[in-house]
């Protein structure tokens, strides 16, 4: 019952949606319609879970660990202060409060995580990116060939604007065409694998 | 310790200085940098440019404010090149902090080019689950957007008559920076064959040209790069543009380390080889 | 600029360079807008999806449009919420067997569509001629085999196998220097977009002294 059922479900409703795609009638399409529907209306009931755990963790933490206290209640406080600011609709609109702080607090944050990224990018390239075997070696030069077109070199930058064209659309482009198949190939198996129920990892534990 | 040393093991504050140093000194110091464009830029461009007036162009801006500084220049390029030429736009976001994002630039252009929401453009909102939303639009929109962002029933709003799914619509432009443009390759192109073209982040950008070689992909638009090479093309000079004068001064500093470290590597080699040698 | 534009952009600048002190060492400032950020994301997210989610397709269509074939989809997405319990969690395997089977059939038809037949049809696709595009081509068949070939495990990389697999690490070293390459511009742009705010920022402030 625990784990059959569930199994049974798995593998009738991969093989409808798969000849789905084959038997494009009336009903068929009727069927792909509700079920993309379901899923998204049960995807949106199981979202919360992730927000309920972030929450309770910071709970917790605000009760028990000592150096966290301020950090979980700022989180807390946080949370809060765009709930309330966000309990209608209209202030989801620009000009709100709820909007504002949003552009205010989440938008430069976030932003700026992420441009630490140039920093960390330039030390990983100075520590680690040195010409030490043959295969090293073809990478430095590839990416040099291709940083090089945003420096204005006159005629040098009309040859290196070339050979980025040639070593993207060729060369890089047969590398990722193999990797895609690959990939291609691995998602199809792993989906099969579910169908079959061969791949049982996403029920979790007993 | 010799230099050489020193140098393979400089501390990465030192070159965290240089970086912000290289960003700062074009802030103070402006420059112009010419744009060359490149032809999976132009041909977004010129897919754009070819749809008529009153027909309808789809929109996907799948990212959050943590790249931004890539993709909104490219969004606001490409609205701003469908608002003048008095397309439709229908737009949504798959990603989780888009919509916030989206309000901001929608409503800026719909006042700069004297556009009305539910008129000229709609804005459809946020679903989670992208590859679903998207196979559920290529059926009916109405099917995950019964109303649009706003609440208001799609079937009121007057860009939204007539309109079903992706058949209804010229082609798809998704900008984004994660794996959604992978689900608007599998779900959206490859099940209902519609044309596509994605504006994606420089990290991403060298792994789609297989698809825009196997005509899946219609056009690329790569990083703030392709951003500058779009607002070069509809003479709409924006931040894309801005940031190429600072472009060349980082990638200067960032080549600038990659040959000292490698200069430094091989000396130490060189010499630690020519003391074992003597040994 | 109004004062109150000023304020909030200053709120923006002193968060933006919290982060920035990152790079000197991890410190309380940092710390603060992290978690802030943390709260105040959950707390947006939150609220899209009750206003833009859970309404539109949740209570509207059952308690507004009497849309009750709805409250199938709804109780299996409360299903989900069993996971928090030892004793009940297998309840919510129901509702993942439904998510999981519908996902893996319809991806099967399209991934393998779209990531191999289209690419295989497009690797052979273009004649190869004696024309640059034609050498193009040959040299992409070559290095898509041979970065196939290094891929596969199923025999030893020896004589022909070994040679063809060599050139396929060639190939994809290429490939990820390519990628490096633009990911230093990516990168670099996300840094930029900061700095120009901040020179934004202390422009205006330049502006309010007369500067």
């Amino acid at each position: 019952m625990k784990r059959e059922i569930p199994l049974l479900i798995v593998g009738i409703t991969g093989v409808m949606m798969f000849f789905q795609y084959y038997v494009p009638t009336g009903w068929s399409t009727e069927l792909f319609v509700r079920s993309q529907d379901w899923i998204i209306v049960i995807g949106i009931l199981s979202l919360p879970l992730g927000i309920w755990s972030l929450l309770n963790a910071n709970v917790q933490k605000l009760q028990k660990v000592k150096g966290e206290r301020f950090y979980s209640a700022v989180l807390l406080i946080g949370f809060l202060v765009m709930v309330l600011t966000g309990l209608r609709r209209e202030n989801l609109e620009a000009g709100s409060v709820h909007m504002t702080i949003f552009s205010t607090v989440l938008i430069p944050i976030q932003a700026t995580i992420f441009s630490l990224l140039a920093f960390f990018v330039a030390s990983a390239a100075y520590r680690a990116f040195r010409a030490r075997s043959v295969l090293a070696t073809i990478l430095l030069l590839t990416a040099f060939i291709v940083m090089f077109r945003f420096i204005p070199l006159g005629p040098i930058s009309t040859a290196n604007l070339g050979a980025v064209a040639w070593i993207l659309s060729v060369p890089n482009m047969a590398a990722k065409r193999a990797i895609t198949m690959g990939i291609g190939l691995g998602a199809t198996a792993t989906a099969i694998k579910i169908i079959l129920g061969i791949e049982r990892t996403y029920m979790g534990h007993d | 310790m010799g230099i050489l040393e020193k140098m393979m093991q400089l501390d990465r504050r030192w070159i965290y200085l240089a970086v912000g140093l290289a960003v700062i000194i074009p802030a103070i110091v402006g420059f112009r940098v010419p744009v060359a464009v490149s032809p999976e830029v132009k041909r977004v461009y010129d897919f754009v440019n070819d749809i008529k007036p009153g027909e309808y162009l789809f929109v996907a801006m799948d990212y959050d404010p943590t790249t931004l500084a890539e993709l909104n220049p490219m969004a606001e390029a490409i609205l701003k090149h469908a608002f003048s030429r008095n397309e439709k736009i229908v737009i949504v976001t798959l990603a989780q902090f888009g919509p916030g994002m989206v309000e901001q630039i929608t409503n800026g252009l719909a006042k700069e080019f004297n556009k009305t929401r539910g008129v000229d453009y709609a804005f459809l909102g946020y679903r989670p689950y992208p590859a679903i939303t998207i196979l559920a639009m290529g059926v009916d929109f109405r099917v995950p957007f019964p109303v649009d962002y706003y609440g208001v029933p799609l079937d009121s709003l007057p860009v939204m008559r007539g309109i079903k799914n992706f058949y209804n619509v010229k082609g798809v432009i998704d900008l984004t920076a994660g794996n959604t443009a992978d689900m608007w390759l599998v779900d959206g192109n490859g099940r209902y064959g519609f044309p596509l073209a994605i504006g994606i982040t420089g990290v991403m950008a060298a792994d789609y040209y297989q698809y825009l070689q196997s005509g899946q992909l219609f056009g690329i638009i790569p990083g703030i790069k392709g951003a500058a090479e779009y607002e070069s093309l509809v003479n709409m000079p924006g931040q894309g543009m801005a940031q190429a004068a600072y472009q060349v001064v980082a990638h200067s500093v960032i080549i600038m380390f990659i040959i000292i470290s490698n200069f430094a590597f091989f000396a130490t080699r060189r010499r630690r080889g020519q003391v074992g040698g003597a040994r | 600029m109004t004062a109150l534009q000023l304020i909030l952009d200053g709120i923006a600048a002193f968060l933006t360079l919290c982060i920035f002190s990152f790079l000197y060492k991890d410190n309380p400032f940092y710390k603060f807008a992290e978690r802030l950020v943390a709260g105040v994301a959950t707390g947006y997210w939150t609220m899209l999806l009750y206003h833009t989610n859970f309404t539109d397709k949740v209570l509207t269509p059952i308690f507004v449009n009497g849309q009750y074939i709805y409250i199938i989809p709804a109780l299996l997405g409360v299903m989900m919420w069993t996971r928090f319990s030892r004793n009940w969690a297998w309840i919510s395997r129901y509702s993942i067997a439904f998510y999981i089977g519908i996902a893996s059939g319809v991806t099967i038809p399209v991934a393998l569509y779209t990531s191999l037949f289209k690419q295989l049809e497009a690797t052979i696709a273009v004649p190869i001629t004696f024309s640059v595009a034609g050498f193009n081509t040959l040299l992409i068949v070559i290095a898509v085999l041979s970065a196939l070939v290094y891929f596969f495990f199923s025999t030893a990389h020896k004589g022909a196998v070994g040679a063809a697999s060599r050139l396929g690490i060639y190939v994809i070293m290429i490939g990820f220097g390519a990628g490096f390459g633009l990911t230093v511009m990516g990168r670099v742009a996300l840094l930029v977009q900061r700095i120009i705010f901040l020179k934004g920022y202390v422009l205006n402030i330049a502006s309010l002294f007369g500067g």
